[in-house]
């Protein structure tokens, strides 16, 4: 997901925990919400920070692949469109870099550890976009299956969190409708435009699965978030409801998704589908994708860049205020 | 050259071209602070950089709108922006100049701001009360463009030494172009003429009121460059405009049959 692979710390049995511990994991299983300055485990805080800080970089290092294609819009109404949707997720990296800020971490040392590549973002946004039908398709995949992810999430146990995702998921249903919008222009465009939409599927859609993380029902670490209620359910359902929701999706569209082995279960009440290829998965991850590079370069770039504006500014406003100060 | 005979322009065509001229500019300007998505200094710029470019290219979206509508030869507002070549636009020059650093970028924001606001005053007043009513609603996303480029221009200019360079340096790059905006021409002397737009030349004291104050303030001083460069009104320019539509128009251009 936005925040894949996030190993939590300090796992313990309950017969192990401090009576702090058994009250704060009582208040956990009571539906209580956890807020900033009530007292929690040092693992639950450092857990949510990695998870909430690396849900952050995606938001910000996600306006890169969807940025590729602004100056390119086809038309007026989908070049404002895709601004305002590539704002919002601007918007939600700030939303979430402030309920980080809320566990004593700040904004500059999360971006110091992304730029310094000790912290991840989402594999997604280390796939290129080459054709206006990308666009099309990670609204529809992408944002589709960060939905997924998020409406349970609006339900974690730390309160800041889940008001941030609160707002995020108002925002990301926007999102899906316009990229599913394209697809469906595009599907019933052209035959070069139908071509470009299918295209844009059978790159999207494995790279889309991958972003769940690999199943994690065995996972000591996912089994710590799921009892601290700041991970919801196992990427293996996610996914599958990922799937089961796109399957209709794509035949409306007229398109077909690339996995043969994608077949309706009539058992299990969902559909049977090919695992990615969790190999390409993890060289991504470890920074070996086809634009790691590329969108780790840009956003050191930009933060480098900006050092001035943002010495610049602060330094008027120390002048300012000493000003101020004397009168 | 022997003196031209002196035509008068139909009035259907000097509306149109009045409304070019504003409606490029401000889609020429919307596309290059577009380009900034995802690079700037801070996140509260990328948002604040994606509303500015947001407001202006709605607000081409409507002058081009009533430009296609004026000329009624069935194109509309993208196969204006989308079909033309570049000399077939009218924005200013200052519009089309690349963004370069963070400093060019927000002097150039300032600059046309401060006439865009004067612009959009005496739209608003226009005889036409298509024009009128779209002035009406961009003047009041324009004040908050001035509002916002005012702040940093004295913020950088008044900043740290290498701020203050910088900014000072972006304002010599772009002083050349800031005489264009002012410099009428037979279009535009009938245009004023029939209450349509302002004259040109009278929005020049307002602006450089305001420029100077924002600039003294910001501790810059005042190229004495010539504001010469023009060209914009005929369709004559940079060398950067034709790149920016390169890249804006491609996909209409290499799928001409296509619906989006
Ligand atoms: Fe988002
Ligand atoms: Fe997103
Ligand atoms: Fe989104």
């Amino acid at each position: 997901m936005y925040a894949q692979m996030v190993t939590s710390e300090g796992g313990k049995a309950r017969d192990e925990m401090t009576p702090e511990e058994r009250a704060f994991q009582d208040r956990i299983d009571r539906g209580e919400r956890i807020e900033p300055k009530d007292w929690m485990p040092e693992g639950y805080r450092k857990t949510l920070i990695r998870q909430i800080g690396q849900h952050a970089h995606s938001e910000v290092v996600g306006q890169l692949p969807e940025g590729n294609w602004i100056t390119r819009a086809p038309t007026l109404e989908r070049k404002q469109i895709l601004l305002a949707k590539v704002q919002d997720e601007a918007g939600h990296g700030l939303y979430l870099y402030s309920a980080a800020e809320t566990l004593g971490v700040s904004r500059d040392e999360l971006t110091g550890m992304l730029l310094a590549g000790k912290m991840k973002y989402s594999s997604i946004f280390n796939y290129p976009t080459l054709t206006w039908a990308d666009i099309g398709a990670v609204g529809w995949l992408v944002d589709g299956a960060a939905i997924m992810n998020q409406v349970p999430l609006q339900r974690t146990s730390y309160g800041p969190y889940a008001r941030a995702m609160v707002r995020i998921c108002k925002e990301e249903s926007f999102h899906q409708r316009q990229g599913y919008s394209i697809m469906m222009t595009m599907a019933r465009g052209t035959p070069d435009q139908k071509a470009m939409a299918q295209d844009a599927l059978n790159r999207f859609w494995y790279p889309s699965l991958m972003m769940f993380g690999p199943s994690d029902k065995d996972s000591v670490h996912s089994a710590q978030s799921m009892a601290w209620k700041i991970k919801i359910n196992t990427n293996d359902e996610l996914r599958q409801k990922f799937v089961d929701q796109t399957v209709p999706q794509a035949r409306f569209l007229g398109l077909e998704i690339p996995d043969p082995g994608l077949a309706w279960n009539e058992e299990k009440g969902g559909h049977d589908f090919s695992q990615p290829d969790w190999s390409e998965f993890y060289e991504v991850l470890k920074g070996n994708g086809p634009c790691n590079a590329e969108r780790m370069e840009a956003r050191i770039e930009a933060w480098e860049d900006g050092a001035w504006v943002r010495e610049g500014l602060m330094a008027h406003a120390e002048k300012r205020a000493a000003a101020h100060a004397a009168e | 050259m022997p003196a031209l005979p002196e035509t008068t322009i139909p009035a259907d065509a000097v509306l149109f071209e009045t409304l070019l001229r504003v409606g490029d500019s401000a889609l020429i300007l919307g596309h290059r602070v577009s380009e900034w998505c995802g690079h700037a200094p801070t996140l509260e710029e990328d948002i604040a950089l994606a509303n500015v470019a947001l407001d202006l290219i709605g607000q081409a979206t409507l002058w081009l709108g009533l430009a296609a509508e004026i000329e009624g030869a069935g194109r509309d507002a993208d196969a204006l922006a989308f079909r033309r070549d570049a000399g077939g636009f009218r924005n200013l020059l200052l519009a089309e100049q690349p963004n370069r650093d963070f400093a060019v970028t927000v002097m150039r924001q300032f600059l046309f701001d401060a006439w865009h606001a004067e612009m959009l005053a005496g739209l608003a007043v226009s005889t036409d009360p298509r024009v009128a009513e779209i002035a009406a609603k961009a003047q009041k996303e324009v004040a908050y463009h001035l509002e916002r480029s005012e702040t940093l221009v004295i913020g950088l200019g008044d900043g740290t030494p290498e701020s203050h360079a910088r900014m000072q340096a972006a304002l010599t790059r772009l002083w050349p172009f800031t005489g264009e905006p002012f410099r009428g021409d037979a279009t535009d002397a009938a245009a004023a003429e029939a209450g349509i737009a302002p004259d040109p030349a009278a929005l020049e004291p307002g602006w450089s009121a305001r420029v100077e104050a924002v600039l003294a303030e910001a501790t810059l001083t005042l190229p004495d460059t010539a504001r010469f460069r023009s060209g914009g009104r005929s369709g004559v320019h940079g060398e950067a405009l034709g790149l920016l539509l390169a890249e804006m128009q491609f996909l209409q251009r290499a799928y001409p049959d296509a619906r989006w």
